[in-house]
């Protein structure tokens, strides 16, 4: 792999995609290297959207550093919130309420079924469908208008705070998550007798962006791109936190390896999301929604490390502590900058318009992969 | 056999077609489920939830009275420097000396409106309002002084 880098033979095209282009979905990008229209090889540039988030988490302090995550992958800004507060609980050895627990993982699937359905019409969009695009967002804005309510923005949240979540539910949540869920259960099927079912896509989509199981694994891809290859790496299921151990939910395998298996992975990922919710939304303890913590929190001198399943794979969060009120260093395992590796691999010898199509699959958001 | 496929795939691609149709004489005929609202227009139907986060605000009641003491607890909360407190000395009419706040500077253009300031209050003097048109066009305007002039702390908040 590592000697065609960057050799060219004659007759062979070398061109840039991106860094502003529509389908990287960001500033993402590839040189790319063509044989006709037959890819030969995709170099990713990196280093456009670099705000060097890790060093910055040094000088801030463990209540503080939680929030610039957010603006890693902001489509699962809450994820990531969920994953540093994780960190931060562990170097505390705070016990989190049930109830705090229980909105941090209602919060955690909505945001997923946001991310999904975003993913889902951009994905569509790129291999030449518009209108699904603006089906998702017509149901993404409710999700958005609930986490807006209770959280007080609709994208970049920072719900959680260490020991539990900022503010407690909003009364009209469970009512508006009600009716959330009766309002997405009729469209998902109609997304999925627009989309899955239509002969053009499954065209463009089946026997594309092939990715072995083995290779999956070796190339560290995590998340829906990896469980389309076949490999069951779901942190809920894996290494359950917060209180996903003792909910009833399934891994969505596909063996594929495929564009469509991955596509499918994550299309019925909505369903289990939207079944996870449904158990939890009556079953709302009561209780605090925040343990007491100090109001400058201390981590005792050591490394701690937590990992959660975001929308798009596994986040780890890897921290060293000296004892003082700012981390010593911070290191972030994002998903996306893994999958992103393999993409090289999946589309050579495909066609040039089949690189869109790998591409949203991986669902790739920038600002996670150069954080 | 290829001919067998052929049509197949003829057959199918009109199915999916038909399928598509169908939504779109669906969405076509019931306009009620259209949901687009145009946002200059319906700015006086717009009600933004209470809690959403579009400024830091501070307090006043009717006597022009805050509940700031000036203990820079919201400076050391906010991750951009976005507030600075400038204290100053009042003096008691028993002759004792007590901080107050002169001026709270509130840097709206660092903001990220992240609400850790408003969590680490200890007297809830500031809160977050529901503003969010904040262009302008001069930066210098996104300085914002938020105790009004004139105003005092109310009594008994320590």
């Amino acid at each position: 792999m590592f000697e065609e880098v960057g050799t060219t033979t004659e007759g062979d095209l070398v061109i840039n995609v991106g860094p502003q282009h529509p389908a990287t979905h960001g500033v993402l990008h590839l040189v790319l290297t063509l044989n006709g229209e037959t890819i030969k090889n995709v170099e990713p540039h990196l280093g456009y959207i670099h705000r060097s988030i890790e060093k910055m988490s040094e000088s801030l302090t463990y209540r503080q550093f939680i929030y610039v995550t957010s603006r890693m992958d902001y489509l699962s800004s809450h994820i990531n919130n969920h994953a540093c507060a994780l960190t931060v609980e562990k170097g505390l050895q705070i016990e989190v309420p049930a109830r705090a627990q229980v909105i941090r993982v209602l919060m955690d699937e909505l945001t997923r079924l946001a991310s999904h359905q975003l993913w889902w019409g951009a994905m569509a969009m790129d291999v030449g469908a518009l209108t699904p695009f603006f089906h998702a967002f017509r149901e993404r804005e409710a999700i958005n208008e609930i986490m807006e309510e209770t959280c007080g923005a609709r994208l970049t949240m920072n719900y959680i705070c260490p020991g539990g979540v900022m503010i407690d539910l909003h009364p009209n949540f469970q009512r508006k998550v009600k009716e959330f869920i009766t309002l997405f259960k009729s469209k998902i099927d109609e997304y999925d007798e627009m989309v899955t079912g239509n002969i053009i896509f499954q065209n463009r989509m089946k026997g594309i962006g092939l990715l072995s199981k083995e290779d999956a694994i070796s190339y560290g891809v995590s998340g829906p791109a990896a469980r389309g290859s076949g490999v069951s790496c779901d942190i809920r299921k894996l290494y359950p936190y917060e209180i996903y151990g003792s909910l009833n939910f399934e891994e969505i395998l596909e063996t594929g390896g495929d564009c469509f298996a991955r596509y499918l992975v994550r299309f019925k990922e909505m369903r289990q999301s939207l079944s996870i919710i449904e158990q939890l939304i009556d079953n709302i303890p009561e209780g605090d929604f925040q343990a007491k913590t100090k109001a400058v929190l201390k981590l005792p001198k050591g490394e701690f490390y937590s990992r959660v399943e975001t929308a798009r794979g596994e986040l780890g969060v890897y921290l060293i502590s000296e004892g003082g009120t700012t981390p010593y260093r911070v290191k972030y395992r994002s998903p996306g900058f893994s999958n992103l590796s393999a993409l090289n691999h999946m589309s050579k010898g495909y066609k040039l318009g089949d690189l869109v199509a790998i591409m949203g699959t991986l669902d790739l958001v920038i600002p996670d992969i150069d954080r | 056999m290829f001919i067998v496929d052929y049509i197949k795939e003829v057959y199918g691609a009109v199915k999916s077609l038909l399928t598509g149709m169908n939504r779109t004489g669906y969405y076509f005929t019931h306009h009620k489920e259209i949901i687009t609202q145009e946002y200059p227009d319906n700015k006086d139907t717009l009600v933004l939830s209470e809690r959403f986060r579009g400024e830091v605000v501070m307090k006043h009641d009717e006597n022009n009275e805050h509940a700031c003491t000036g203990c820079t607890a919201c400076e050391l909360a906010c991750p951009n420097a976005t507030i600075k407190i400038i204290t100053k000395f009042d003096v008691t009419p028993e002759g004792k000396k007590k901080k107050a706040i002169d001026t709270f500077v509130y840097h709206l253009e660092l903001c990220t409106m992240c609400n850790l300031c408003v969590e680490a209050c200890p007297t809830g003097a500031i809160t977050m309002a529901q503003t969010f048109e904040h262009s302008v066009t001069d930066r210098s305007k996104l300085i914002k002084k938020l105790n009004q002039p004139g105003s005092k702390i109310r009594e008994g908040v320590e």
